[in-house]
Order: structure tokens, then C-alpha cells, then sequence
């Protein structure tokens, strides 16, 4: 790895880190319902919207309320999305006059925009109406993730309250997550975005002529190009921040318009990742025990980093098959060496990878290279970080309550380990939770294996295969890896909108997001109603190094269990193969 | 009563008959239906016969793989099973050893019932079995008590020794807290009048029968939400298994090479995926735990109670008994007002020569060891000697004392001598009352003695801690438990006895009521608490504390309260009950641990070879360079199978507890279990791989 790169990373990681603190603590406060310094300009706002909504902020809920309140949002969005994308052909702001989007292919764009995945089988520009786009995709941009915060907020609660019976108010929770937290963050960065040549415009595309006149294959001249604009700093910010993904471009953060310096390049990977840790600092604050935040932050920086050096390892390794070719891959001062196959070189190979391990971590899933075209190792990485279950950053919210299954599993063998019924925070961890926590880790992998294992054997599922071989394994479990955990990122090399594609992805999209949170839900209701043990010698310490390892030793043996042998099948054989030269 | 001795005379059946009833238990047990109870070796159980059924089919020449590989994998799985229910009858062969033997005693024997609760009342002779809950019997010397019930009339010397292992006789009376009877046991000298509290079947006898041997074990909560988290691994793995056929048929499409996976192959895996270490140990560690509390001669009442027991947070020690000797001892006599001390040692002596208690024995003791004062005898039964007229210690008068040749010598607690002064028209001296306060800061027990009205001075009554107590508080300490000592003393001797067993708290003048209050106050802050108690006015406490241990010797209403029955009646074993609750918890979270750790080491040994045929590349996963695929699975399948064989000592014996913090346990348990689980099947595998190579049982 190069100084450069090194470098880059350190200050990407190290900015992140230092607005983990404040923006944490913000969040909490917005979650606490305590004053910020926004609420003269928001706070008027704020109430106009439940007099409008008919909500009663004040009115709290029990998980079940809480829980009702969350899915009828979110199948209404569901609901909305689909008929928006079905009716645009009779709707206005059509210039292309696009026809409806086909049944399959709206219901999958409809519940992976509903639950935050934001897996994109269609091509933007030639198939949705600029009203789909703003009314449907945009609007799911915010609440899917402020959808996930206000979880995250309720389920934390759950740990905060003693003998309650109530986890807080879902609409208030979701309006001020977006209010407060998103609108204001999305705002600062779009303008810092076009500050480095993110169009923001609504100006028609631009025509541009050629300098050297070319032909297609049917021998037609070509004189112009037409080169698309359009609102994108502002799309591309909450695509970022809110761990959404779907970008304005086909090409995503790899198209300049998106993505135009390294700069862009560095705001927009803080911005995968921000939200998702600054809620750790969120999430201490609000237990009162700041160092239970940070703890958890570690255990993700762990992990994040160890994969991120391998991703890093392996895409500056020298490609066997060039190699053969005679094809120079040596660093050199005018060359980055390594693979750079797919990968745009005003990145170059440091920034590509920390992008890449950055989004599929962090269950963004956009992109600022072609994935296919990674080493298998390279592959494997962005692959496993999804099949940890979401849960090194993860989505906004649903990757810290993600987390925290796998907490309660780690407290549970540890604290046995030390004598004594385990318990987290206080709270002890009985019967239910070990239910409700058992739910929520077993179901990801049996959808993510059972939809490859179907995709591969039936004809409906390998005929999208591009890729015959191993490749192909591992571009179908990359598929259903990433629709199991919400990611919505893309290999490629498979062409998932067919009718069996969308809907098998439609629904592990629907199980990974609320199969997940109802019995997170459930446990944070059953948490609340508890004593709180004080702390002692006794208890088990959730804060020290060794915990950190003993949870980052659990994620990885449990995601290491899950998926070892569908790995060895995909990216390990294809690693193994390519290294004795086949 | 305050030994720490360990009866371990109850009859140990030999090694070997143990071992043997075991195994044939062990065959006893594949009965499907009892195994159901366990999802993982269930499981496994189901793909030993799946594998079963694939011999046979081999060996009638349609197999799918060769005959001689499945069978010995299917012979392994089968083991696994069987080592898996060894274990768990090993553990209950123990109990069931002892319950023979209380069942001896719980033999149906004849019942003297009473008309009436009078000792000529009219009778009738019915078997004990017909007794029933407030029936009144007749028990005499050379019977056995008939049922469980409590004494109303008489008063009898009892071998309990059946029941609490302890041959020395108790004494059983009317009133007070020695009233209860427990069937089974016999009658030595007397006779009692019980009235039966125990309807049959549901006596003491009964209850700790089923508590030993195991049948009334119910799963604890711990238990329970462990055998969750392992039926979900079970549920996962099941799915990764499954998934790996097609994933298998794909590749070999992909690859055009090899086979798919052989239903033997995914079976061996499953097997040896799922935590089939913990889950066939985890019966036996609960088995083992309560007859670990039941060898320390504890009988715990509900499962529940054991586990609860690693939780406690806070332990309320009776002072008496439990961090004192039960009885005072006189060290100094300390006079008054110009009196001498020979003058008031002498005093003292007389006024105490009446009086039977440890302390006024003490007194006697120590009168004759200063001064050569050599008291004359006086018969236990009788209040005279010599024109002496003795007055006993009442509750009304609370002193007690001598009149002789018109002299009248008191003595009493200081508030009560007080008031007797100021009868008398002598205000207490503020030197006498500067000697109480300095003897009480001592942590003594001040007795002020007055003759004609006229204070002598005091005796200093000291509190003997016992040896070793505050080392034992000291390590709880460690643990995160906090003592409190419970003691009616006043605050002052109360503060410095606590100082100086090392207690964190105490709790002066304490009644009932304020132990109660105290238990309440400290669960709603969400602690646990554990106490001992044996009266009749410990019931309401006992039955609010989260762990309650009953002396046997108490009464039944305490003895009901109670969740745990201590038949040695040594309140300081609530300190080894909470040792044993942890290392239960332990056993069940390392060998958890151990489980999942092994996995690791299995997926490489089990992965190259399972896709040898179809992507030989991935031998270079075969760390352990494994001879062959064969060998590699049949490895990994021998070593999942003895590990639990392995480990069946450690199941039975427990993780050994030691006393420190919660933080530097984890990390010790975490280097030994887990990573050692890690490891220890790597080495294992390829030792099985090596031996089975060596001696050509695999191709």
C-alpha cells in the first residue's frame, strides 16, 4: 500500500472520528426531546407538522403500538411507491412519456426503497418519470432512514427505562430524526457537494459536440453527445447519509457528476459511514454510560479495519492473469499498481477499497467502482461485510439494533462464563430476550442461503447467470447477500430484473428489515419493564477491551459459521483457482 | 451445629454397579421421546438413522457411497448420542444411588392416630399412608415417625440420621424452633404429639427424593434460554447444511468435475456443526450441580433457586451463628465506685451459678480462673443451694440474680439494671455508664452487677468471631456480593463486631419487620438477596428473599418459606451455595463456548474434502493436512464424538470457581475455553487422522 494511501484512509477514518462526538451528542439530545440549538429555526416546523399529521406527539407507546404505528408507515410507503410507479404514464412532470413500470419490477424498486435498500433493477433514466423519482424515491430516501433511527431510538429506550411499559412515540421519533437530523446534514453537504462540480440544476441535459466525429456499428455518424444534469447534489446527499445508496446516475459515485475529486470522494465516504457511528456515541450517551457507546464503535472499527487491509491487501496485488499478459502492475511513481480494472484512477486504489468495504459495512451499497471486477478477495470482502448481518455500522439505526442482537448473544455466553444470569446495561437477559435475539440472527442466513441455494438450481434463477463457474456462484450469492441485509449493492454480472428476481429479492428485503426489528422491538418492550441490577464486582463489564474482542470474535465466528462453506464455493475457489492459473 | 465438617457417610454405591446402570441407560435413553427434549442431539439422533438406513442400502450394493465409510460414521453418530445420554445418567446415577436410600426410610410404617391431641386419647392404628394434612398421631420411643408434621405436646431425642446423614440425635419439643418432625426419621427416647402438615407423597422425604433423583427436575431459566440460543445454532446450521446440496450440484455443474455431496457427507457435517458438546452435556451439568448442593447436604427446593443463587448480590448473615460463635463469653470484670474486681468476680459468679446459658457459664468459668473463686455446685433442675433463692432472666424483669443471707446480688442488660438502680434511689454512676459504653464499642455485651442495690461494676460479654469469617466476606467482596450482618444488638457493639468480622453493612436492632422491610428495599433496587433463618418469625423474610436457606433444625413455617433446606443447619453454607449456583452458570457458558469455538476447526477439516472431487484447489484450506477425504470427515466426526466423553468429568465436577472479579473470571475462562476451543480440535483432528492412517482403517 502506498504513503498516499495510508494517508487517506487515516483521514477519512480520523474525520469521521472526530465528529462522532458531536453529532452523537446532538442525536441524543433530539431523541431525549432536550433543546438544541436548531430549535428556534425547526422547532415551529415541528408542530405545525403533527397539528397537520393529527398526531399527539406526547402520546407514548408500548412496543406492539410502537411497532404497528412503524409497519403501517412503512406498507403505506410500500403502497405509495408501487402506485406512483404503475400510474406515471397518467401523472405530469413525464417529459419522456415512460410507460408503467412492469408489476414485478415496481413491487421489488417499491419495498427496496421502503425498507432502505435501495436495490436498483431498472435503469433510472429510462424508466422512471422525474415524479417517480421526487415524489417516491426521494421521499423514501429520508423516512426509510429515519424509519431506522426512530428503532433505534425506541429499542435504546428500552434499555434506558425501568419498570416502564413504553418505548416513546413512533411519529415523533420518525419527524424528528428527518427534521432535525437529516434535512440539516443532507443541506450542509449537497452545497458542500457542489463546491466540487456536483450539478445541481434543473437546466435540460447538455449538448456537446464532439471533437472527432465517431460511428456507431451501423455506420451512423455521430457528431454530438448528450451529457446528463440534473438535481444531483442534493439526491446524492441523503444517498449517502442515510445509508440509502441509490444513486442519480446509472454509474452512481463512479460518474464525475456524482463523484467529480477526491475530495467529493473523502466527504462522501465520511458520509456512509457518519450517521451510523455517530448513533454508538448516541447510544451511550443515552444509557448514561458514554464508554458503552464507544465500546461497541470499536468493536465495528475492529472489524472495519481488518477487512478493510485485506480489501486494500488484495486489490494492490498484482492480477495473475495480467501478469501472463505481460501487463506492467508494479507501483511505480506514474502507476498505483494493482488492480485497477473497474476502478476510477482520480481514486485510485486506497480510496476505491475504503469506498467499497465503507458501503457494503455500512448497508449503503453505493458505488465508485465495479465491483465485478475485483480481485476475489477484493470481492469476498465487500461480500462478507454484508453477511455479517449488517451490524459493522449497517444501516442508520437498523445496524446499531442489528448490533445489538449480537450483544445480547455475546453477554449471554460471557456473563454465564462469569456465574451469573447475564445482563446488559443492567437489565438481565432471560428467556424472551435470548428468544427474541435468536429470531433476529437465525433468519438472515437461512434467506440469503435458501434464495441462492433456489437461484442456482432452478432455471428461473441461473438464467440470469452472466457468468457461468464459480464467478456465477458468487455473483447469486452476492445477489441475496445483499437483498437479505438491506445493502441494496450490486455485483453485477447477474440481471436480477426478471420476475424471479424481483420477487424473491422483494421479499428477502421485506424479512432482512422487519423480521429484524419486530423482535428487537419486542425485546426492548420486555427490557422496559425490568429492574435495573446496580453495577458490582460481579458484573460482567461491557466496556473493556475484552469484551470488545470476545463481540467481534462472536460476529465473525457467527458469520464465519453462516457462510464458510457458500464462501469456499464463490470468492475462496475462485482466489484458489486464479492463483494456479486457470 | 457451626461445623464446617462434610458427612459424607451416606452409603456410596460402588463405582463400577454406577457405571453399569449408566451404559445401560445410556441404550435406555435413545428412546426417541425423551430425547425430543433436546433439539441437538435429537437431531442427531434422526441423522444416525438417516445414515443407518444409507449402510444398508450400501450394503445391499446401491450405495452412495462405499459401505464400509458410511458404516463407520454412522456407528460414530450413534455414539454421540449414546455418550451424550452417559453422560446425563452417569449425573443422575448419583442421585438416584442416594434416593434408594431415602426411599428405605420412607418405608410405609404403622401410625398411632389420635382421637384427640392428648397423650391417653383414644387411638387407632392406621398405615402412614392413610395420615393426612392436620390428622394428630402418637410417636414413642423405637418408632418412626409416621409423616412430616410439627410437635404440639412432649418432647423426644430423634435420629434424623436418614434424612440429614448426621448420627448424632436431635431434640425434638413442643413450642419453639425445634417443633418439626420429619417422616423417615426414628424416635430414640420420649414421645411425641405431631400434627401431620404434610399431605402423603408430598412430604419432606418425598420432595427430596424426586429433587435427587432428578425426576422433578425442572429446566432453570438459564437452561432454558440456553437450549434457545443453541436451537437456533441448530436451526442455522441446519440451513447451511441443506443449502450446501444444491450449492454442491451448482458447482459440480460449474466445474464439470466430481459428485455432489453425499447425504453422509452433509449429515457428518450437520453433526458435527451443531453444538452437540454443549447440548449433550448440558442435562448432566444440571444434574451435577444440584447434587453437588445435595452432597454439601443441601437440599434446594427449586432449581430455580440454585441458579438465582449465582445471581446474589447481597447476603444477609444472621450475627448469631453465622459470623459469631452462637455464645458470648465473659473476658473481663470491670469494677465501679471503689468496688474491687475480686469482690465483683465473686458477685458475679454466685448470681450466675444458676444460670445454664454459655454465658453464665462463662462467667462461673472465668470467676474461678482469675480469682480461684470456686463456686459451689447447685443441681441444673434446682433455684435453691444453701438458702440461696435464685431468680431466673425473665422477659419482664430482663435480669436475673441471687438472694442470700439478705443479700440480693443483680445482674441484667444495662437499661434494665438502670431502672433497678433508680428504684433503689442510686442514680446510675456516669463512671458505670462510661464502662458500658467503652465495653459496647468493643463490640462486647455489657452486664451491669449490683449488690443491695449498690453497682459493683461490669461484666464485659465479647462476641466471638468465628475464624476464617472474614476472609470468606472478603473474598464475596471480590466477587461484587455484599454481606450484611443482622443482629438485635444495639448500633454501637453492633458497628464494632462488624468491623471486626468485615462486614459491608449491618443492621442493629433488627426485628422481623425490618429484615422484611430491608429485603423489599434492596429488590427494589433491583438486587438480589440471599438469607438464612431457621424461626418461625424469619418465615415472611425467608419467603421474600430471592434465595432462602432453612435450617433443618427450624421450624416448618420456616422451613416452607424456604427455597433451600439445610440439613446441617450451618447458616455459613449459604457462602458455598452461591459458590456452587456460579459454577453451574460457568460450567454451562464454557462448555457453550468450547462448543462453538470447535466449530472452526471442523469447517477445515470437512470443507476441502466434502469438494475434493469438484474443486481440488480447495485443499489448500486442509491446514491440518488430513490424509484424505475420508479420513478428514471420519475425524472430524470420532473427535465430536469424544470430546463429550472428554468433557463428562468436567460436566460433572463443575468449572472451579474462584473468588475474583467478574472481569479477570471472563478472561481467564475466555483464554482457557475459547481459545482453547479453537485450537484443541485442530490437534485432535489430525491426532484421530494420524492414528486412523496408522493402523490403514481408511483407505
Amino acid at each position: 500500500m502506498t504513503t498516499l494511501g495510508i494517508a487517506q484512509i487515516a483521514i477519512c477514518l480520523g474525520g469521521l472520528l472526530l465528529l462522532v462526538k458531536p453529532l452523537g451528542a446532538f442525536m441524543a439530545a433530539v431523541y431525549e426531546d432536550r433543546r438544541t440549538w436548531l430549535d428556534p429555526i425547526l422547532r415551529p416546523s415541528e408542530h405545525l407538522i403533527y397539528r397537520l399529521c393529527g398526531v399527539s406527539p406526547t402520546e407514548e407507546m408500548n412496543w406492539q403500538t410502537y411497532a404497528v404505528a412503524m409497519l403501517v408507515f412503512n406498507f403505506l410507503g410500500i403502497g405509495a411507491v408501487y402506485l406512483l410507479q404503475r400510474g406515471q404514464g397518467f401523472l405530469p412532470l413525464n417529459p419522456a412519456e415512460l410507460g408503467a413500470v412492469a408489476p414485478d419490477g415496481a413491487y421489488n424498486t417499491a419495498v427496496s426503497f421502503a425498507t432502505n435498500t435501495n436495490w436498483q433493477n431498472y435503469g433510472g433514466e429510462t424508466t422512471l418519470s422525474y415524479l417517480t423519482q421526487l415524489l417516491a424515491l426521494t421521499t423514501q430516501n429520508f423516512v426509510s432512514a429515519a424509519t431506522g433511527m426512530a428503532m433505534f431510538a425506541a429499542i435504546t429506550r428500552g434499555l434506558v427505562r425501568r419498570n416502564a411499559q413504553t418505548l416513546g412515540n413512533f411519529w415523533r421519533d420518525l419527524t424528528r430524526s428527518t427534521l432535525y437530523i437529516l434535512l440539516p446534514l443532507s443541506l450542509v453537504l449537497a452545497v458542500t457537494l457542489v463546491s466540487q462540480g456536483v450539478t445541481q440544476t434543473f437546466a435540460p441535459n447538455v449538448m456537446a459536440r464532439l471533437v472527432q466525429a465517431t460511428q456507431t456499428t451501423s455506420g451512423e455518424l455521430v457528431t454530438h453527445q448528450t451529457i446528463a444534469v440534473g438535481p444531483v447534489a442534493s439526491q446524492v446527499a441523503i444517498k449517502q447519509l442515510g445509508t440509502n445508496g441509490g444513486g442519480f446516475f446509472n454509474a452512481n459515485s463512479a460518474h464525475p457528476f456524482e463523484n467529480p475529486t477526491p475530495l467529493s470522494n473523502l466527504l462522501e465516504t465520511v458520509a456512509i459511514l457518519l450517521i451510523p457511528a455517530a448513533l454508538c456515541y448516541t447510544f451511550g450517551k443515552m444509557v448514561g454510560d458514554t464508554r458503552q457507546g464507544w465500546a461497541i464503535l470499536a468493536a465495528m472499527l475492529i472489524i472495519f479495519s481488518v477487512f478493510l487491509g485485506i480489501a486494500v491487501w488484495a486489490e494492490s496485488a498484482v492480477n495473475p492473469i495480467f501478469a501472463q499478459l505481460d501487463i506492467d502492475q508494479t507501483l511505480t511513481d506514474a502507476h498505483p499498481g494493482g488492480n485497477l480494472e473497474g476502478k476510477e484512477v482520480r481514486f485510485g486504489i486506497a480510496n476505491t477499497a475504503l469506498w467499497t468495504v465503507a458501503t457494503t459495512a455500512a448497508s449503503n451499497g453505493s458505488v465508485n467502482s465495479m465491483l465485478d471486477s475485483y480481485m476475489p478477495l477484493g470481492g469476498l470482502v465487500a461480500l462478507v461485510m454484508m453477511q455479517l448481518g449488517e451490524v459493522v455500522f449497517g444501516g442508520v439505526g437498523s445496524g446499531l439494533y442489528g448490533m445489538f442482537a449480537f450483544v445480547i448473544v455475546a453477554v449471554f455466553i460471557a456473563g454465564q462464563m462469569v456465574g451469573r444470569t447475564p445482563e446488559y446495561l443492567g437489565k438481565k437477559i432471560q428467556v424472551y430476550e435470548m428468544q427474541m435475539a435468536a429470531l433476529a440472527i437465525l433468519i438472515m442466513p437461512l434467506v440469503v442461503l435458501g434464495l441462492t441455494a433456489l437461484a442456482v438450481v432452478t432455471d428461473a434463477g441461473t438464467a440470469s447467470i452472466f457468468n457461468p463457474g464459480a464467478h456465477g456462484f458468487s455473483e447469486t450469492l452476492y445477489a441475496f447477500s445483499s437483498l437479505g441485509n438491506n445493502n441494496g449493492s450490486a455485483f453485477a454480472g447477474l440481471n436480477a430484473n426478471t420476475p424471479f428476481y424481483n420477487l424473491a429479492g422483494a421479499l428477502a428485503m421485506l424479512i432482512a428489515r422487519y423480521w429484524l426489528a419486530i423482535p428487537m422491538l419486542a425485546m426492548a418492550g420486555s427490557l422496559a419493564r425490568k429492574k435495573k441490577t446496580p453495577e458490582s464486582a460481579g458484573t460482567l463489564p461491557t466496556h473493556t477491551p475484552l469484551f470488545i474482542g470476545w463481540l467481534v470474535a462472536i460476529i465473525l465466528i457467527v458469520g464465519a459459521l453462516n457462510f464458510l462453506p457458500a464462501l469456499a464455493l464463490g470468492p475462496i475457489i475462485e482466489h484458489l483457482l486464479l492463483g494456479v492459473g486457470v | 451445629m457451626d461445623t464446617y465438617t462434610n458427612k459424607s457417610e451416606k452409603p456410596k454405591p460402588a463405582r463400577s454397579a454406577l457405571y453399569r446402570r449408566a451404559v445401560l441407560d445410556a441404550f435406555r435413553k435413545l428412546n426417541p421421546v425423551s430425547l425430543s427434549k433436546n433439539p441437538v442431539m435429537f437431531i442427531v439422533e434422526i441423522g444416525s438413522a438417516v445414515t443407518t438406513g444409507l449402510t444398508l442400502q450400501a450394503l445391499v450394493g446401491q450405495g452412495e457411497a462405499p459401505a464400509g465409510f458410511i458404516g463407520a460414521i454412522t456407528v460414530w453418530l450413534w455414539f454421540t448420542v449414546l455418550f451424550a445420554n452417559f453422560s446425563e445418567a452417569l449425573a443422575e446415577g448419583r442421585g438416584k444411588a442416594q434416593a434408594e436410600t431415602l426411599r428405605r426410610a420412607r418405608r410405609d410404617t404403622p401410625a398411632r392416630k389420635l382421637k384427640h391431641p392428648q397423650r391417653d386419647a383414644p387411638s387407632e392404628q392406621v398405615p402412614s399412608t392413610a395420615l393426612r394434612r392436620d390428622d394428630v398421631y402418637l410417636a414413642q420411643a423405637g418408632e418412626i415417625v409416621p409423616a412430616d408434621g410439627e410437635v404440639i405436646a412432649g418432647i423426644a431425642s430423634v435420629d434424623e440420621s436418614a434424612v440429614t446423614g448426621e448420627s448424632a440425635p436431635v431434640i425434638r419439643e413442643a413450642g419453639g424452633d425445634r417443633s418439626a418432625v420429619t417422616g423417615g426419621t426414628r424416635i430414640l427416647s420420649d414421645w411425641l404429639i405431631v400434627r401431620v402438615t404434610a399431605h402423603p407423597g408430598e412430604g419432606f422425604l418425598d420432595r427430596m427424593i424426586g429433587m435427587v433423583e432428578g425426576a422433578q427436575r425442572q429446566k432453570t431459566p438459564n437452561e432454558i434460554a440456553l437450549q434457545i440460543l443453541l436451537a437456533a445454532f441448530t436451526i442455522i446450521f441446519l440451513g447451511v447444511c441443506l443449502t450446501l446440496l444444491p450449492f454442491s450440484i451448482y458447482s459440480v455443474r460449474a466445474a464439470g468435475a466430481g459428485k455432489p455431496l453425499t447425504l453422509t457427507v452433509l449429515i457428518a457435517l450437520l453433526v458435527c456443526l451443531i453444538p452437540t458438546t454443549i447440548g449433550g452435556l448440558v442435562s448432566a451439568i444440571g444434574i451435577a450441580g444440584m447434587d453437588r448442593l445435595i452432597r454439601r447436604n443441601v437440599i434446594a427446593l427449586s432449581g430455580r433457586a440454585v441458579e438465582a443463587a449465582g445471581d446474589v448480590d447481597v447476603l444477609l448473615l444472621d450475627k448469631t451463628g453465622t459470623i459469631t460463635l452462637g455464645n458470648r463469653q465473659a473476658v473481663a470484670f470491670i469494677p465501679v465506685n471503689g468496688s474491687s474486681e475480686a469482690l465483683l468476680a465473686q458477685a458475679a459468679q454466685v448470681s450466675s451459678l444458676a444460670d445454664e446459658t454459655p454465658e453464665g457459664r462463662s462467667i462461673v468459668a472465668l470467676a474461678k480462673e482469675k480469682y480461684d473463686l470456686r463456686a459451689p455446685s447447685v443441681s441444673a433442675g434446682g433455684n435453691t443451694y444453701d438458702g440461696m433463692t435464685f431468680f431466673p432472666f425473665t422477659a419482664q424483669t430482663r435480669m436475673s440474680g441471687v438472694n442470700f443471707n439478705g443479700t440480693e446480688i443483680r445482674k441484667g442488660a444495662p437499661d434494665a439494671m438502670f431502672d433497678y438502680l433508680r428504684q433503689h434511689g442510686q442514680p446510675p454512676p456516669a463512671a458505670l455508664q462510661t464502662i458500658i459504653e467503652e465495653i459496647a464499642k468493643h463490640g462486647g455485651t455489657p452486664l451491669v452487677v449490683t449488690r443491695n442495690g449498690e453497682p459493683l461494676g461490669a461484666i464485659h460479654l465479647k462476641d466471638i468471631v468465628k475464624g476464617g469469617i472474614r476472609e470468606r466476606f472478603a473474598q464475596l467482596r471480590k466477587m461484587g456480593i455484599k454481606t450484611v450482618m443482622l443482629t438485635g444488638d444495639n448500633p454501637l457493639t453492633a458497628m464494632a463486631i462488624a468491623a471486626e468480622a468485615g462486614v459491608d453493612d449491618f443492621v442493629a436492632q433488627a426485628t422481623p419487620e425490618t429484615k422484611l422491610q430491608l429485603i423489599r428495599e434492596y429488590q427494589a433496587g433491583g438486587r438480589l438477596i440471599a438469607m438464612t433463618g431457621d424461626g418461625t418469625n424469619d418465615a415472611p423474610a425467608l419467603a421474600q428473599a430471592d434465595v432462602a436457606v432453612a435450617m433443618n433444625t427450624g421450624t416448618q413455617p420456616a422451613r416452607e418459606a424456604a427455597n433451600m433446606i439445610d440439613l446441617d443447619s450451618n447458616p455459613t453454607k449459604l457462602i458455598d451455595i452461591v459458590e456452587i449456583g456460579k459454577q453451574l452458570l460457568m460450567t454451562r457458558g464454557a462448555l457453550t463456548t468450547f462448543s462453538l469455538a470447535n466449530d472452526v476447526a471442523k469447517y477445515f477439516a470437512i470443507i476441502p474434502a466434502a469438494f475434493a472431487s469438484t474443486y481440488p484447489a480447495l485443499q489448500a484450506l486442509n491446514f491440518m493436512a488430513l490424509a484424505t477425504p475420508t479420513s478428514a470427515v471420519l475425524s472430524a466426526v470420532i473427535f465430536n464424538a469424544l470430546i463429550i466423553v472428554v468433557l463428562i468429568p468436567l460436566a460433572l465436577r463443575g468449572v472451579p470457581y474462584r473468588a475474583v472479579s467478574a472481569a479477570q473470571l471472563l478472561r481467564d475462562n475466555l483464554l482457557l475455553y475459547g481459545v482453547g476451543g479453537v485450537i484443541a480440535p485442530f490437534i485432535g483432528i489430525k491426532l484421530i487422522d494420524l492414528t486412523l492412517v496408522f493402523f490403514r482403517l481408511v483407505p
